[in-house]
C-alpha cells in the first residue's frame, strides 16, 4: 500500500513535546537546588502544583470541552513546574489549587488552549496569588541547607525586600536602619547558588543559567531574550548606581535576585506570549527589563518581573506587526 | 570560504547513500511511455501515429510556440498508443508509449566517448541546436531552455551561475555527473558563455560534495573563466534566488527575475544536456535519475531513457522493506509523492526515493505555539504561520500584505514546524487563491 502525501516527505524530529520535555529538563537543575535549601517546603510545592495543572487541564478537555486531553504535549507540567517555581516554600496547599485553576483554567483553556493564551498562565497564576494572599505570597522561610523535613524553618525579607525599605533619606535614624539592612544582605555568593529567600525556583542563578544553557545547546529558545532582558536591567541600574553610589542600585545584587533570571529564561522566553521575530525579541526583552527596573525602584512592589512580563506580553500583538521580518527582495534597510 | 544565503534555511539529514554510486545503465525495458508536456508552456504537437517505427532521438513531438519544447524518441521500436496514461502527478497525461525494438540510434548523433572541444561559431547555431535538442531546465523547473538564453532587450548579463547543489536530501545525480562528466558540463559553460557574451562562469558546489570539487577544481585549471565556488550545505541552498545571494550578494526583487539582477543560472545538468546537444547532436531523452531511499536495499544512479517507468528501476535495486511509506518523484522536500509506481521518468525527473513510514508519514497537526521557528527556517523572510492562519481565514489582504507570492515553496516551514502544520501547503494555496483574485479584478 502507498501512501500519497504532499511535500516535504521529511520533517524535523522536534516537536511540541519534545521542546516542552527539554524545557522541563532545563528546569530540572532549579527543583534540585531548592529542594536541597528548602527541603520538604519546595517538594510539597513542586509536586502540588504540576498535579494541580495537570489535573485541571485534563478537567477541562475531558468534562468541559469533551475532547481529547492535552496533556501529552508536557505543557501542562511546565506551567506547573513555573507556578511553583514562583511561590515560596511551604506555600499552602489549597492555595495552589487555586493558582493552577487561574493558570490553566482561566489563563491558558479559556483563551482556547496552548497557542491561544495572550498571557503567560503561570505569572497570571502568580499574580492572582499575590493579590489574593500577599501575607503567604511574602512569607519566605529561610534557606537550611539538607535539612530535609525543614518544619522549624524561621522566615525572612528577601533581597529585594530588604532594600525596599531602606529609607535613602538623610536622616540619622535612617542611616542605623540602612546599616542594620544592608549587614541583613546576602553575599553575591550566597545569591549565585541560591542560597537566599525568595521563591523556590528563582533563588539559585546557577542553576537557572544551567538550564538556559540546556536550552541553548538544544536550540529551544534563542539567546536573545534572556540576554536583551538581563542586559538592559544590568545597564538600567548600573547607570543609577554609578550617577548614585546608594547599594540599593547595585547592578550585580539586581540581577541575582528576585525572579529576573527565572523570568528572563523561562517566562520571558514562553513562545506563545513573546514575539516570533529575533528584532521582536529584542524588543520586548528591552521593555521587560525597563519595566522590571521602574517597578523594583518605583512601584510600590520589590518584585518587578512578573508585570514586567505580563504588561509587555500585552504587546506582543503589536511588536510582531511593527517588527515583521524583511522579505528577501524588498528594500534593504 | 563558504557562502551561504542570507536569510533562513534548515539542515535536514543529509542521506547521501548514493553519492559514491557511479552512473549506470538500467537497460531498456519493454516498454517506454513518453509524456508530450515535460516542460512549463504548451503541450508539444503530436508528429507520429500508432505503427510508425522511430529510432532513438526520432522526433516524436514537436515544440507548441516559444514557451514549449519538442519531444524526442528515447528508444528505437514502434509506436504502440498514442493516449492519456497516468503520469507521476496521478493525472491523465497524454503519452507516447513506444514498443522496444533493438537500440537503434538516428545516424546524426555521435555516441562516441571522444570530448568535442571546438565551440561552434555561430550563435544562432547554438541556440537553434538547444531548441531541437528540447532542453529544458532539468533542476525541475522545466523551463524551456532557449528562452533563458537569450537576453531579452534592455537587459544585460554579467554572471552566469551553474547550479552544482544539489540540496535536496537523498539526490545524487548532479552529484555524480558532476564526477564523472565533469569536462563536458564546463564545456557546457563555455558555449553559454558565448551566447550570453560573458567571460566568466561559476560552479556552485556545496560542501558535501568533496570529490565533485575535487574533480571540478582540477578541471577548471585549464579552462579560463570558470570557477569554483564552495557553498554551505544548507537547505535550500540550490534555490535560484538564494543561489544568487550566495554567490553574488544581490538579491533578485520581489516578482523579478535573475536576468533583472545580471544573473543566469542553469542546472549542472541542463549545462550537460546543452554540451551534448550542441557537440554531439545529441536530443535530451535520457538523464541521470537517483534511485534510493531508507526502504530499498540498493541505491543507484542510473542513466535513464526518458519514458521508462519508475517500477523498472526500483526493481534493479533489490529488495524493498515492508515500512515503505511512499515512493517520491524528485527530492523529499520538494518532490510529488507517486500514486503509480510506473509512472514513466521525464526530463525533470531527478530521483526515484523509497521513503519509510517512519520518515515520510505525516503526523498529526497540533496547535501552532508561535514558536517562530518558520519565520527563522524561510528562506525568503516571510510568515509562514500568520500566511495559514490568513489562508484559513481567506484573508485576501492580509495575504498580499505578507507577501505571500514570493514563496519559493521549499517546504523549510512545515519541515521544521514542530506543531506540524502544513505551512507549505497553506502558502501554496494561498498562492493560488491570491492569483485566482487577481485575475479576477
Amino acid at each position: 500500500m502507498l501512501k500519497i502525501s504532499s511535500a516535504p516527505h521529511m520533517s524535523s524530529p522536534i516537536n511540541t513535546s519534545t521542546i516542552m520535555r527539554d524545557v522541563i529538563i532545563a528546569l530540572v537543575p532549579a527543583a534540585i537546588v531548592s529542594i536541597l535549601f528548602f527541603g520538604l517546603g519546595a517538594l510539597t510545592v513542586i509536586i502540588s502544583s504540576v498535579a494541580a495543572c495537570m489535573l485541571c487541564e485534563y478537567a477541562i478537555c475531558r468534562w468541559l470541552l469533551h475532547k481529547k486531553s492535552t496533556l501529552r504535549d508536557y505543557s501542562a507540567v511546565v506551567t506547573g513546574l513555573l507556578l511553583a517555581y514562583n511561590l515560596p516554600a511551604w506555600f499552602p496547599i489549597w492555595m495552589i489549587l487555586v493558582g493552577a485553576f487561574v493558570a490553566i483554567g482561566i489563563s491558558k483553556m479559556a483563551f482556547g488552549g496552548l497557542g491561544k493564551n495572550i498571557f503567560n498562565p503561570a505569572l497570571i497564576g502568580r499574580v492572582f496569588l499575590f493579590v489574593s494572599f500577599p501575607l503567604q505570597m511574602t512569607t519566605w522561610p529561610k534557606p537550611k541547607f539538607l535539612d530535609f523535613l525543614y518544619t522549624d524553618a524561621q522566615t525572612g525579607a528577601t533581597t529585594l525586600g530588604i532594600i525596599k525599605h531602606i529609607d535613602v533619606k538623610n536622616s540619622t535614624e535612617a542611616l542605623t536602619q540602612y546599616s542594620t539592612s544592608i549587614s541583613e544582605l546576602p553575599s553575591y555568593g550566597q545569591m549565585f547558588i541560591g542560597y537566599t529567600g525568595g521563591c523556590i525556583g528563582e533563588v539559585s542563578a546557577l542553576a537557572l543559567l544551567l538550564g538556559f544553557g540546556y536550552l541553548l545547546w538544544r536550540k529551544v529558545i534563542s539567546w536573545h531574550i534572556p540576554f536583551y532582558y538581563i542586559a538592559t536591567v544590568f545597564i538600567f541600574t548600573s547607570i543609577l548606581w554609578l550617577t548614585t553610589k546608594s547599594p540599593i542600585y547595585d547592578p550585580i545584587m539586581h540581577l541575582l535576585s528576585g525572579g529576573l533570571m527565572l523570568g528572563a529564561i523561562f517566562m520571558a522566553t514562553d513562545y506563545v506570549t513573546s514575539p516570533m521575530s529575533t528584532n521582536g525579541k529584542i524588543i520586548f526583552a528591552i521593555g521587560c527589563g525597563l519595566l522590571t527596573v521602574i517597578i523594583r525602584l518605583y512601584g510600590a512592589y520589590p518584585e518587578g518581573v512578573s508585570f514586567a512580563i505580563l504588561i509587555m506580553n500585552a504587546f506582543v500583538p503589536l511588536i510582531d506587526r511593527f517588527a515583521a521580518p524583511r522579505v528577501f527582495g524588498t528594500g534593504r534597510k | 570560504m563558504t557562502k551561504t544565503f542570507p536569510i533562513g534555511g534548515i539542515h535536514p539529514d543529509k542521506h547521501k547513500i548514493a553519492g559514491d554510486i557511479a552512473i549506470s545503465s538500467p537497460g531498456l525495458p519493454e516498454i517506454v511511455y513518453i509524456p508530450i508536456k515535460q516542460h512549463i508552456g504548451a503541450p508539444a504537437k503530436i508528429m507520429v501515429n500508432k505503427g510508425d517505427k522511430v529510432k532513438v532521438g526520432s522526433l516524436l513531438a514537436a515544440a507548441d510556440g516559444v514557451v514549449s519544447a519538442p519531444i524526442h524518441s528515447s528508444v528505437s521500436g514502434e509506436v504502440i498508443k498514442v493516449e492519456d496514461i497516468i503520469g507521476e502527478f496521478g493525472y491523465y497525461e497524454p503519452m507516447i508509449a513506444i514498443k522496444v525494438e533493438g537500440d537503434v540510434w538516428e545516424d546524426c548523433i555521435d555516441r562516441s566517448d571522444e570530448i568535442v572541444r571546438e565551440i561552434p561559431d555561430d550563435c544562432e547555431e547554438i541556440i537553434a541546436k538547444i531548441r531541437s535538442a528540447g532542453i529544458v531546465g532539468m533542476g525541475g523547473a522545466g523551463y524551456p531552455t532557449p528562452i533563458k538564453t537569450t537576453i531579452p532587450e534592455g537587459k544585460k548579463v554579467d554572471c552566469l551561475i551553474l547550479n552544482g547543489i544539489e540540496c535536496e536530501p537523498f539526490l545524487a545525480a548532479d552529484d555524480r555527473l558532476m564526477q564523472e562528466k565533469g569536462e563536458q558540463i564546463i564545456i557546457g559553460a563555455k558555449i553559454l558563455n558565448k551566447l550570453l557574451g560573458i567571460q566568466k562562469a561559476i560552479i556552485a558546489i556545496d560542501e558535501n560534495k568533496p570529490k565533485a570539487i575535487e574533480i571540478i577544481t582540477k578541471l577548471t585549471k585549464r579552462y579560463v573563466g570558470v570557477n569554483v565556488r564552495v557553498c554551505e550545505s544548507k537547505y535550500p541552498q540550490g534555490g535560484e534566488k538564494q543561489l544568487i545571494a550566495a554567490i553574488t550578494g544581490r538579491e533578485v526583487p520581489s516578482g523579478k527575475l535573475p536576468i533583472d539582477v545580471g544573473c543566469i543560472v542553469q542546472n549542472v545538468g541542463t549545462v550537460f544536456a546543452i554540451y551534448e546537444a550542441v557537440m554531439k547532436n545529441k536530443p535530451l531523452f535520457e538523464r541521470v535519475v537517483t534511485i534510493s531511499g531508507d526502504s530499498i536495499e540498493k541505491s543507484a544512479n542510473f542513466m535513464t531513457r526518458v519514458g521508462t517507468p519508475a517500477s523498472f528501476l526500483i526493481e534493479k535495486c533489490g529488495q524493498i522493506s515492508d515500512n515503505l511509506g511512499q515512493i517520491v518523484f524528485g527530492g523529499p522536500m520538494m518532490g510529488t509523492s507517486a500514486v503509480n509506481p510506473d509512472a514513466p521518468i521525464t526530463k525533470l525527473t531527478s530521483g526515484i526515493l523509497l521513503l519509510s513510514c517512519a520518515l515520510s508519514d505525516k503526523q498529526p497537526e497540533t496547535p501552532c505555539i508561535r514558536c517562530g521557528k518558520c519565520l527563522d527556517a524561510c528562506p525568503m523572510g516571510l510568515q509562514p504561520n500568520a500566511i495559514a492562519r490568513a489562508v484559513r481565514s481567506h484573508n485576501l489582504d492580509a495575504l498580499q500584505e505578507l507577501h505571500v507570492l514570493d514563496c519559493i515553496e521549499c517546504g523549510s516551514c512545515a519541515y521544521t514546524c514542530p506543531a506540524r502544520l502544513p505551512l507549505l501547503d497553506c502558502c501554496k494555496l494561498a498562492k493560488m487563491e491570491l492569483r485566482q483574485h487577481q485575475t479576477k479584478k
